[in-house]
């Protein structure tokens, strides 16, 4: 259902949610967005080894969450806030889609209730007598 | 608008949408519990849906297909978890086969919705969708972008035409 051409755009995707699914990457992504770590100053925030820390490093530079450059001996992580916003871009698609709903979810509520199959109401009250006008 | 707040939290893959009617409890779960309401508002104009089966109690399935504008049908299904007429709905969407069978290779999302009488006679109306996995939430975003770039494109709805 999803046509080829997004296929790049999909597999971006998967791999920011993938990256994102986890706390301590999550956590990472909100410190470095804030400034600069290097990795071994990462590494000693969290209760996992070196080796760990660096493996959730680059997922999150495979998701392109992150850039990673060197200097001196270090390696340091900043933060894309560029791709943050992709995932909540994303989201904002998912908000339209049920935006839409509602609208439509209202119009068929406005409309006068006479294709009601289950007949519990016995007095139907008319749209006038539904209408609350205030704010 | 009657959309009166959305959240949107990529870490805990949730998206609520709460929204507000100026109709009575039972008539806005209606266009839950009525297929022939449902099917009017849960597709867009260019992608109709139809409701198949409709058993609204725990354990009961809905199920649905919506039709492309090549006349194409695309197959879903609701399973449903827990209801409280008129208060709350908790189900699982999810995508099916060309015969209707629930395709399990595709993700589902968990839906609750939750309505609430306000003193004002209105009633809010809150949706959760929940994701299983980030995966899926990609997934089904990327999907669903279809539908809302085509919905967006400005149709009409014809129930406006019908409505007062």
């Amino acid at each position: 259902m999803v046509v080829d051409q997004r296929r790049t755009d999909e597999e971006r995707t998967d791999l920011l949610f993938h990256a994102l699914a986890d706390a301590t990457r999550r956590d990472i992504v909100r410190l470095v967005l804030n400034g600069e770590h290097s990795v071994s100053d990462l590494a000693r925030r969290y209760p996992m080894s070196f080796a760990a820390v660096q493996k959730h490093v680059a997922v999150l530079e495979r998701a392109d969450l992150i850039t990673k450059h060197q200097r001196g001996r270090e390696r340091f992580v900043r933060g894309r806030i560029d791709a943050v916003r992709d995932v909540n871009l994303l989201l904002d698609e998912l908000e339209a889609i049920w935006r839409d709903r509602m609208q439509r979810f209202g119009e068929v509520l406005a409309e006068p209730d006479e294709s009601q199959p289950t007949n519990l109401n016995h007095h139907r009250p008319s749209n006038k007598e539904n209408r609350h006008d205030r704010d | 608008m009657t959309v009166t707040d959305v959240r949107k939290d990529p870490t805990a893959l949730t998206m609520t949408i709460a929204s507000e009617w100026e109709a009575p409890i039972a008539r806005v779960w209606q266009l839950w519990a009525d297929p022939r309401k449902l099917e009017r508002w849960w597709g867009p104009p260019t992608y109709p849906a139809t409701v198949v089966d409709h058993d609204l109690r725990p354990g009961g399935a809905v199920s649905y297909y919506m039709t492309s504008p090549e006349g194409e049908k695309m197959h879903g299904w609701w399973k449903v978890v827990a209801v409280d007429e008129p208060h709350r709905l908790d189900m699982v969407d999810g995508f099916a086969d060309a015969d209707g069978k629930p395709n399990d290779s595709m993700p589902t999302t968990q839906f609750t919705v939750t309505l609430a009488e306000l003193p004002s006679g209105s009633t809010r109306m809150t949706i959760e969708s929940r994701f299983p996995s980030s995966e899926a939430m990609a997934q089904l975003i990327e999907m669903g972008m279809d539908e809302g770039i085509k919905a967006a494109l400005g149709q009409i709805d014809d129930i406006l035409n019908v409505a007062v």
